[in-house]
Formats: C-alpha cells, sequence, structure tokens
C-alpha cells in the first residue's frame, strides 16, 4: 500500500530525511515513531501529496506520489500536525466542503455518519472556531475519514486530547487499521506499543530501527533481566546467586537488598532463583521480569546514533 | 472544473460573512452616495443636472484601486498562514484550479458590488429628459468589469507570494499603483512612451471604454492581464511546494 524506497528531502542544505526506505501493507498499523524534527511530518507530507520528495520514490496505493499525485490524493486521507480547519465555518459546512472537493457521494449522509464515528454527530452544526483542541482534532479526524480513504496518513492524532478522548481516538484508529492501511507519527511510545502492528523509529532523517513493538523490545533488550529483592544485603544476594547456571551476570540493584540479574535468553530462570534464596533461609520480597520498555529503547537507539553523529 | 466551482462558491459566501467585505462595501457605497449626492444636489440648484450616466463611475474607479488589494490580500496567504493549504494541496485539487477558483469567488462578489453601483445611474435617468446614454454607461462598465478582473488576479498571485496578507495588500496596491501611474508616461515620445501607453490601466479604460468604445485591443489588455496573473499565482503555488 505504501511503498518507499530510498526517500531524501532536503531543506536547502539541510537533509531532513535520508534515504528512506519502508513498506506498509493493507490492514497494518504502522507507528512512525521519533524525536521532534526527525522527519517524521516531512515524510508524511511527501506521502500526502503535498510535497516533492528531493529524490528516491515513493508509492501510494500503487501510485507514484509525484507522477500520480492527484490518483494518490484520492486515495489518501491525511490529518496534518496542526489539523488546518476553517473556524468561521461549522462542522456541517466545512465536512461537505473538503467532501465535495473529493466527489464523495451522498455527500450529507456520509458527512453524518462520519461524524457519527468521531462523536460529534450534536456538535455538527457549531462553528469551528468555538470547539475545543479536542474537538478539532476529531473534526481533522472526520475529514481523513470522509472519502473512505484507502490510506490514512495521521500525523500526531492524539496530541493535545484529553486521557479520554486518547482512548477513544486510539480506538478509532484501530478500528480503521483493520481494512485500511495507517500510518501514523507520534512520540508517546505506549500508544505506538499498544495500536500499532509495527514500529518505525526515526531519527536525524533515519531509520534507526523497524519491527513490531514486542521483537524490538526482544531484540535490543538481549537477553532477559530479572529484579530480586530479598530480606537480605546486596553482598549476601551477589554471593548467592553469582554462581547459579544459566545467569550471565548479578549486580546490585537501585536500593539495599535488590538486585538485578541477567539470564542466558530463552531459559525461565525464575523458580531456580526463588528456591534457592528460599533454602538459604533468606526471605524473598519481590521477583520479577523486567525487559526494557519501548521507551528505553527508543531512548537507547537515538542516544547512540547522536554519539556517532557528534563522533564522526 | 468542477473544483473551481466549488472553491469559487465557498470563497464567495466567505465574503458575505467577512468583515471586510462589509466594511468594504459600506466605505464605497457612502463614499458614492455622497458624490451622488452633491453632484445631484448642486444640479438641482442651478437647475441643471448633466445627464452623465458614468458620474460616480471616476470616483469608483479610484476606491477599486485600494479596494481591490484589499479583498484578494488573504485569498490565497491566509490558507499558507492558517496552514489550511496543507489541506487544499493534499485534496485532489489541481494547483490552477485552487488559484482561478479564488480568483472567480473575489470577481463573484465584486460583480456583486459593482452591480449594486448600477443604481446611480438608473436614478439619473429618471431625474433626466431626454435620459442617459445608455450605450456608453454600458461599454464603461463592461470595461469596470474587465479592470477589475485583472486587478483581483494581481492580487490573487500576489497573495500566493505571501504568508501575511498585509504584506499582500501593500505589495498589489503598489502593483495597482504602478499600472496606474506608468500611464503619465505615456505621453512622452518614443518606445518608452508607447510602451508604458500599452500597459497603463488609464489608457486601457479611460481612452476607450469610459468613452463608449468597445475596443477589441483594451479587451485583450485586460483579459491577458488576467490569464498571465492566474498563470503566474498557479506557478507560484506549484513552486511554494517545492520549498
Amino acid at each position: 500500500m505504501i511503498e518507499v524506497e530510498g526517500l531524501t528531502k532536503f531543506y536547502g542544505a539541510f537533509p531532513a530525511i535520508q534515504e528512506l526506505s519502508f513498506n506498509a501493507r493493507p490492514g497494518e498499523i504502522v507507528g512512525f515513531l521519533g524525536p521532534n524534527g526527525a522527519g517524521k511530518t516531512t515524510t508524511m507530507r511527501i506521502l500526502a501529496g503535498y510535497m516533492p520528495p528531493t529524490s528516491g520514490t515513493a508509492r501510494v496505493a500503487g501510485f507514484d506520489v509525484v507522477d500520480q499525485s492527484l490518483e494518490v490524493r484520492r486515495r489518501v486521507g491525511y490529518l496534518p500536525e496542526t489539523v488546518p480547519l476553517y473556524p468561521e465555518m461549522s462542522v456541517f459546512e466545512y465536512l461537505t466542503f473538503m467532501g465535495s472537493l473529493r466527489r464523495v457521494p451522498e455527500l450529507e449522509d456520509r458527512v453524518d455518519e462520519v461524524l457519527e464515528q468521531v462523536a460529534m454527530l450534536e456538535r455538527s452544526e457549531s462553528y469551528i472556531g468555538n470547539l475545543s483542541k479536542g474537538l478539532r482534532q476529531r473534526v481533522g479526524l472526520a475529514q481523513a475519514l470522509l472519502h473512505k480513504p484507502e490510506v490514512l496518513i495521521l500525523d500526531e492524532p492524539t496530541i493535545g486530547l484529553d486521557p479520554a478522548q486518547i482512548i477513544e481516538v486510539r480506538r478509532i484508529i484501530q478500528e480503521l487499521g483493520r481494512e485500511r492501511t495507517v500510518l501514523l507519527s507520534t512520540h508517546i511510545l505506549p500508544e505506538a506499543q499498544q495500536i500499532c502492528g509495527r514500529v518505525l523509529i526515526i531519527n536525524r532523517g533515519k531509520i534507526v530501527a523497524e519491527d513490531s513493538p514486542g521483537n524490538l523490545q526482544a531484540q535490543l533488550a538481549g537477553a532477559e533481566r530479572l529484579v530480586v529483592a530479598a530480606g537480605a544485603s546486596c553482598e549476601q544476594l551477589l554471593q548467592l546467586l553469582g554462581g547459579l547456571p544459566g545467569i550471565s551476570s548479578v549486580r546490585a540493584g537501585s536500593r539495599d537488598g535488590e538486585v538485578e540479574v541477567a539470564t542466558v535468553p530463552g531459559k525461565d530462570l525464575r523458580p531456580l532463583l526463588a528456591r534457592t534464596i528460599v533454602e538459604a533461609g533468606v526471605d524473598l520480597m519481590e521477583l520479577r521480569t523486567s525487559g526494557l520498555s519501548l521507551e528505553e529503547i527508543f531512548l537507547q537507539l537515538t542516544r547512540e546514533e547522536n554519539d556517532e553523529q557528534a563522533g564522526g | 472544473m468542477r473544483n473551481v466551482w466549488i472553491i469559487a462558491s465557498r470563497e464567495f459566501r466567505q465574503y458575505f460573512i467577512s468583515p471586510i467585505a462589509y466594511a468594504l462595501a459600506t466605505m464605497l457605497y457612502l463614499i458614492l452616495g455622497g458624490i451622488f449626492f452633491i453632484n445631484v444636489y448642486f444640479g438641482l440648484e442651478t437647475g441643471q443636472i448633466t445627464p452623465d450616466g458614468r458620474i460616480v463611475i471616476g470616483a469608483m474607479v479610484t476606491i477599486l484601486l485600494f479596494a481591490t488589494p484589499a479583498i484578494t490580500m488573504r485569498l490565497l496567504a491566509d490558507e499558507y498562514r492558517m496552514g489550511t493549504m496543507e489541506l487544499l494541496l493534499t485534496a485532489p485539487v489541481r494547483d490552477w484550479e485552487l488559484v482561478v477558483g479564488k480568483w472567480l469567488g473575489a470577481f463573484g462578489f465584486m460583480s456583486v458590488v459593482l452591480a449594486v453601483t448600477w443604481v446611480y445611474p438608473l436614478i439619473l435617468h429618471r431625474m433626466t429628459s431626454p435620459g442617459i446614454d445608455q450605450g456608453t454607461l454600458v461599454a464603461a462598465y463592461v470595461g469596470l468589469l474587465l479592470m477589475v478582473a485583472a486587478m483581483l488576479a494581481i492580487g490573487v498571485f500576489i497573495s500566493a507570494l505571501f504568508r501575511s496578507p498585509v504584506a499582500a495588500f501593500f505589495v498589489s496596491l503598489g502593483v495597482m499603483l504602478a499600472l496606474w501611474i506608468v500611464g503619465s508616461l505615456a505621453s512622452s515620445s518614443g518606445t518608452m512612451g508607447q510602451l508604458a501607453g500599452y500597459l497603463s490601466f488609464v489608457d486601457h479604460y479611460y481612452n476607450n471604454f469610459y468613452l463608449g468604445v468597445l475596443d477589441l485591443g483594451d479587451a485583450v489588455y485586460f483579459l491577458s492581464l488576467t490569464a498571465l496573473a492566474l498563470f503566474l499565482g498557479a506557478q507560484v503555488v506549484e513552486a511554494r511546494r517545492w520549498r
């Protein structure tokens, strides 16, 4: 549905994105994750047909974004980061205007339908200028859904919403993602973890990692980590656990009586650890696994990249 | 073409809810009304009203020089400023359809504003016998519409260059005044004079249409100026995508 090959965009001499390549299939929700200024918006603008790339190709729904821009634009629903709306128009007028530009059949019924979908039907006559940020975001989303696009491109769709609205918007996106291709950008990591089937981590205009949130975590964490808290001092615990088979390292944890145990991948050592501690006559207080959170992975990846840049 | 119509009709309706348009129409009608009143009043005093249907046109043209930039300044600049341009340029609309649609909406609005001023010659026609020369009046108005079309197209083009409507206003005003004043160079001899005469609004309007002469050359001048400005406007919108 989305095929990106060697996409590069320069603003003057500044490379916003460099040699970006990725794909997205129908029925897939792909999360675009990265710090501010990483090139997320630039990529999305290119895919939505707003601006051409400096080099490289991008095809959306089988059409080239430069040569067949109109065909691409017909098939894409786009919610820009700034959620541009006309404040002096009513919600209904606005959606009717956008829908008529997109030749939506039976437009008025369809407008009611999408307003229903984003739970805005009762605000249809309100002026957009009087709406709160969260409601505007929903109007923007309604606009992107209006023509039943094959591909949805959503730039930070949940920014500025309150927690209840965030959950609601995520639910809508998940629902849409069943049949359509959704590309969404975010810098809220749990969000990507929760709704995306695949995550692309982008930093300084380059993709630094690409996988499902689960795999990314496993791959980067390498080995499993366990946190053990017991009624003994750190030294005692280090001594007790250090010699066990299947453990690659033990080090002191964040507080006294707590140690972090790194284990060989693929083996659950929790029963062995519990037994060892209890048999030594020590009280076991806590035993839990601690994988790297997506947040840590993200920071790790973007930091490494930055260090390389600084060094080179 | 349908997109042109959709954009134009939105823009046209927009004028009727925007304060600028009402302020402009009020100012225009107040000034024209004042001029008309003074003319008729003193005409009655002396017992002699000049049966000239173009009674308000001279003043109107001067006001339009300032009014059309005010009408066009926000057309594209505001879309850039508010970010809604991103929405329009990612909708399946060609760049030229957007530019022409904006211009057509403004032209529709100005046509309504100008149509209302037709009441002055009508009143004058009833007050005088044998009445006014309808032919001259029609020619003057046809010329006026053509000139307004060109002025609005220039305004749309310049609006595409800026993010700030105020900047677009002053630059448009500058260009219109230049096209106005250049006519005064036309009296000088040589190619410069000829060129100035060819570029001038004044020469193409006051020397022909205003006198009741419908000249194809003058119509072509205003129409080609309109087309050129709209073409440049579409080019600017296209070029701004690349930045």
